[in-house]
């Protein structure tokens, strides 16, 4: 039983993401003043790609075929771990906080190299911003939830989850800054304004797109929505590690249906926040980009600090 | 988590946390005019903290240092620096920090510093704020890194009106503040700063033409020339 919610949870977080996707998509239209597509514009868009032929270089290598299904793979992986809906499911209790990163750093790695695979000039200039960036983003995201991880004592996410949901409501300041430090991170590991913008396929300001230019076909389809996936997963992870409540603690229907209209509710206020956020920045530029990942390690030491000097004793 | 557990306790250290965070802000900010309106909202925060401290201890004299502080360093103050700012027409002017990224990490260890020697402090203290003697130390510090780090004399006067600041929250949190007439007599020895600082502007402007005290140690008058 729990790990059929388990399954229908992880299918829920995967199906949903491109959902999420079109959201936003609508959000940031309605801030512009634009005509929306509709909200399941990314479905089609996925379904378009999936049935186009897929065209690989001449030269290209098995990383280069293998790394969309690795992506993919890793990015549900990491949303088994991450608790959408119901806590207490197996696979969230199996793997803690720490293994999503590394998650992270996997499909990060495979999507370098394969940008690197082709010998493209674009596909080489994006991975080494790729991993410029994320080698500032990494330590930033684990101080934040080394925060968490000491003020719960424990790196699992569900355990730390359930702690929250059972204390009373406390404000604590090093969570505080912890989760402004995950939203930075987030902001800039997601790829969206100010850091890099989704929507350019400029070459002097991409990254994320750079590297992915000579995908096509079903292997595009699975980089795309492995990218919608791990928006989700962050959005998911501010939503419910800083806003816990309403999550199901146990499986039965009336809790559950509850946790899905606590998780929704949650997400809806969070994409608005970000999309208001990118109409009020402006892009900045790509040297900007370390002072900007620097604030947020800045965050997350100042919430462990905080934890340490305020909270303890 | 003794502080934690009240709502009160909670809110005070929550507004701690954020004048400690404020200092940071304060000290990665490159525009005067910015960096005025930073001094006043740590101002803000230090009177929300006094008061809610002052609700705490029950203590209400603390509510008079709370206004006072209001009315000075989050109104009065701040206003003065801003007239100053339009007068001498500094408000497009940007006060580059070198390296601010190496700033912040050294501001950030000055705060494990300021924990390390608080700690014989905080572990005799009964008070219900011990916890934030450390925070108001290292609000104090990154005053003092402020002055050190910024060029133009404008920041250093807003560094020392920040340290003054943290002088006033550490006595609050680990005392139950000082009396009022020393409040007092604090306040307006900083009032009177203010002003001679106006003065000393015009003095160091007329004479070098700029509020860039970087400048005060050349000896010539020639331009060298800068390349």
């Amino acid at each position: 039983m729990t790990w059929l919610v388990n399954l229908l949870q992880v299918i829920l977080f995967v199906a949903a993401a491109p959902l999420l996707a079109g959201w936003i998509k609508k959000l940031k239209c309605w801030s512009q003043n634009r005509m929306a597509p509709s909200i399941l514009q990314p479905y089609r868009d996925l379904f378009k790609l999936l049935r186009k032929e897929t065209v690989v270089a001449e030269n290209a290598s098995w990383i280069f075929h293998t790394a969309p299904y690795v992506i993919f793979a890793v990015a549900v992986l990491a949303a088994a771990i991450v608790p959408l809906v119901a806590v207490a499911v197996p696979s969230a209790r199996m793997a803690d906080i720490i293994v999503l990163v590394g998650f992270f750093a996997l499909a990060r790695f495979f999507q370098a190299l394969a940008g690197l695979d082709i010998g493209t000039a674009f596909g080489g200039m994006g991975s080494s911003r790729e991993m410029t960036v994320a080698s500032l983003a990494e330590p930033a995201m684990l101080m934040a939830v080394f925060t968490l991880a000491v003020s719960m004592s424990t790196t699992n996410l569900a355990a730390a989850i359930e702690t929250l949901l059972h204390e009373p409501v406390t404000i604590r300041p090093s969570f505080v800054f912890a989760g402004l430090a995950l939203a930075l991170v987030a902001v800039a590991e997601t790829g969206r304004i100010p850091v890099d913008n989704p929507a350019t396929h400029l070459e002097l300001t991409m990254i994320h797109e750079a590297m992915i230019l000579e995908y096509s076909g079903h292997h595009l389809t699975l980089i795309e929505w492995a990218a919608q996936i791990r928006m989700m997963i962050y959005a998911v992870l501010l939503a419910n590690i800083f806003f816990p409540w309403g999550l199901a603690e146990t499986l039965t229907p009336a809790a559950l249906g509850w946790g899905v209209v606590a998780v929704t509710a949650k997400l809806v206020a969070l994409t608005v926040v970000l999309v208001l956020a990118e109409a009020v920045l402006a892009k900045m530029r790509l040297f900007r980009a370390p002072h900007f990942l620097g604030f947020a390690y800045l965050l997350g030491l100042l919430g462990m600090l905080t934890h340490v000097i305020l909270e303890v004793g | 988590m003794t502080t934690l557990e009240s709502l009160y306790g909670q809110a005070v250290l929550l507004f701690a946390a954020l004048v400690l965070f404020v200092s940071f802000v304060m000290l990665a900010q490159s525009r005067v005019t910015t960096l005025v309106n930073l001094f006043a909202l740590q101002g803000l925060l230090l009177a929300l903290t006094t008061a809610l401290v002052a609700v705490m201890q029950n203590s209400p004299h603390l509510l008079v240092s709370a206004s006072l502080t209001l009315g000075l360093k989050v109104i009065l103050i701040p206003l003065l620096l801003h007239w100053l700012i339009l007068r001498m027409g500094l408000h497009r002017t940007t006060d580059e920090v070198n390296r601010p990224l190496q700033l912040l990490l050294g501001a950030a260890s000055l705060v494990v510093f300021s924990y390390w020697i608080t700690l014989p402090v905080v572990q005799l203290s009964a008070l219900e704020t011990r916890n934030i003697i450390a925070a108001s130390t290292a609000t104090l510090l990154l005053g003092m890194l402020l002055m050190i780090s910024h060029r133009q004399a404008l920041s250093h006067v807003v560094g020392f009106m920040a340290m003054e600041n943290a002088l006033f929250f550490s006595a609050v949190v680990a005392t139950h503040g000082m009396p009022l007439v020393v409040e007092l007599g604090v306040a307006f020895d900083v009032m009177v700063a203010a002003v001679i600082f106006g003065v000393f502007f015009f003095q160091i402007r007329e004479s070098i033409d700029s509020l860039d005290v970087d400048r005060l140690s050349r000896l010539t008058e020639t331009e060298e020339s800068e390349s």
